[in-house]
């Protein structure tokens, strides 16, 4: 191994031109006589310019990601939502593209449709329905749309709509950002989410499958911010036998459950999530993971259909890189910001549990 | 039409990776292209991923020695995009009559040749150094990617010296040829 790496070194340094003139004759003699020496320094210097290449394209990438970051940044080109209402539709079809199948977006184009009719019979709503009935005539005719903003298509939640999945949802910034599972928005266009009795329309941020997690936007005028959240997202992780708690709506009213972490990785290894002892039930699905100090560490996600009470959730450091991923895709999420402390940390359970409720959701997800 | 005199200094730039060449460069061309995209079954992800492709094709017929672009970046860059584009949208089978554009184009077809090519082997670096597992893709594209001093290496990942990290280093070179080269044959 050893003479290998004094090989490697010497041809580095050969190739480098680094040789004095006596060792380098000497070295090519070598390379006449040895074929086997002659051959590793062309391959070698082969393999060299590849990752020279690879790394300048590597450094080409990176270096084009910050640009285009940094002209997004300066407003020069845009990716946002709100200023190009335009490609909004477009923006939509193509991220529901990626997480429904076509049967859903029929689906949702019919939602559309009925949603349209709905309001139509309601005044304030009337220009933005006639636009609206547009767009489903464009969404038919193959996605070649002049869009309008589709805040004011879910304004309404239609009385026929089809509701998909639900479950619960927390939020991780008062401005009203929360944090579900990907799966509870499966096959859904729209969301709403309820608490103590109140219904909030919402926008849909963010889906990740991969990490099973989304983020909703509550866009209501009914929804008063909420200035500081009581709970903290937790950037460790936590040890095993840590007892933990959680809220959620595996009915229409808020459950508490409690239980202890009993591995630190989910199902079958997986490190994006850990597994607890403590029974769930599909409603249970986004809920908050929270430690003692009542701060979050992670969201519940999946249980184990044959045994009973093994829960899995997805470790909180996973939300944070969720809202990096968002940042970075579109520059008008800067302002979310994750809450940092607990403030109920010496609170008892009983009181804990009032001051978080108020942050948990149910959600119902609808076509 | 003949490239102007300051297109080829920013060709130039591009050759070399200048960070400003690339900025104007990106600013007067991504709108045109993002906006064709949009209108042609496309999402913003697409038309930063193929706007991107194209800006790294150009890269690398900048920096070909015999190198003369015979026509302006912009006609160029669209020319790539466009022949990028359409030939994703078949891939997916969206291909229904995308929009007609009255814009110039130029062929295209043997630089992107070209460029796949390229882009197969650096594929293959990307699979090699995947399969390296860490510590050792660290070390390597720390030292030969990021250009990080094998000192400073060292220190982050806990070598007592530098010596030690250069060492571990060379060993991981070699795995990763094997896993390179191993790929090549199978490839080729």
């Amino acid at each position: 191994m050893m003479d290998d790496i004094q090989l490697i070194q010497t041809i580095e340094r050969y190739l480098e031109g680094k040789m004095q003139p006596e060792e380098k004759a000497f070295f090519e003699q070598q390379r006449k006589t040895v074929p086997e020496i002659d051959q590793m320094v062309v391959e070698h210097n082969m393999f060299t310019h590849q990752m020279e290449d690879f790394a300048a394209n590597q450094r080409l990438k990176y270096k084009l990601h910050d640009v285009h970051n940094k002209l997004l940044v300066e407003g020069v080109i845009t990716e946002s939502e709100n200023i190009n209402t335009k490609a909004k539709l477009v923006h939509l079809w193509n991220r529901y593209r990626k997480v429904t199948a076509i049967a859903a977006v029929v689906g949702g184009a019919m939602a559309l449709i009925i949603s349209g009719m709905i309001s139509y019979f309601a005044p304030t709503n009337k220009q933005a329905i006639q636009q609206l009935g547009q767009e489903v005539e464009k969404l038919k005719q193959g996605q070649r749309y002049q869009g309008n903003k589709i805040n004011e298509v879910v304004s309404k939640m239609p009385k026929d709509a089809e509701v998909r999945g639900g479950g619960t949802g927390f939020l991780i910034d008062g401005k009203g950002y929360i944090v579900t599972n990907a799966h509870v928005l499966k096959g859904a266009f729209f969301a709403n989410v309820y608490n103590d009795g109140k219904e909030y329309k919402t926008k849909i941020v963010f889906i990740d499958n991969d990490k099973d997690l989304a983020v909703l936007k509550i866009d209501d005028k009914d929804y008063t911010p909420i200035k500081s959240l009581p709970y903290g997202i937790a950037k460790h992780g936590i040890e095993l036998g840590e007892e933990i708690f959680t809220l959620g709506y595996p009915r229409n009213e808020i459950v508490y459950n409690v239980g202890y972490l009993s591995a630190k990785t989910g199902y079958g290894g997986d490190t994006l999530s850990c597994q607890i002892q403590m029974s769930a039930n599909p409603g249970n699905s986004g809920g908050p993971l929270l430690n003692k100090h009542g701060e979050v560490v992670g969201v519940i996600s999946t249980k184990e259909r044959q045994a009973d009470g093994v829960t899995f959730a997805i470790t909180s450091k996973y939300i944070f890189r969720l809202i990096d991923d968002i940042k970075k895709l579109d520059t008008s999420y800067q302002r979310i910001k994750l809450p940092a402390y607990s403030s109920i940390k010496s609170a008892d359970r009983v009181n804990q549990i009032k001051q978080i409720e108020d942050c948990v959701f149910l959600i119902k997800a609808y076509n | 039409m003949k490239p102007e005199l300051n297109e080829q200094a920013l060709l130039e730039g591009l050759a070399e990776n200048n960070s400003k060449a690339i900025e104007i460069i990106y600013k007067e061309n991504f709108n045109i292209i993002q906006s064709y995209i949009l209108n042609n079954n496309g999402s913003y992800d697409d038309a930063r991923d193929i706007f991107q492709e194209a800006m790294i094709a150009l890269y690398e017929k900048a920096q070909t020695e015999s190198f003369v672009l015979t026509c302006k970046i912009n006609t160029y860059i669209y020319s790539v995009c466009k022949r990028l584009w359409l030939k994703k949208l078949q891939q997916i089978g969206r291909y229904n009559n995308p929009l007609e554009s009255y814009e110039e184009t130029i062929q295209v077809e043997e630089d992107l040749e070209i460029h796949e090519k390229r882009n197969l082997d650096f594929s293959m670096m990307e699979r090699a150094l995947s399969s390296l597992g860490e510590p050792c893709r660290g070390l390597i594209e720390n030292f030969y990617i990021k250009k990080v001093s094998m000192q400073d290496i060292a220190k982050q990942y806990g070598y007592t010296n530098a010596d030690n990290a250069k060492t571990q280093k060379y060993k991981c070179l070699m795995r990763l040829k094997k896993l390179f080269f191993a790929q090549y044959n199978i490839g080729e």
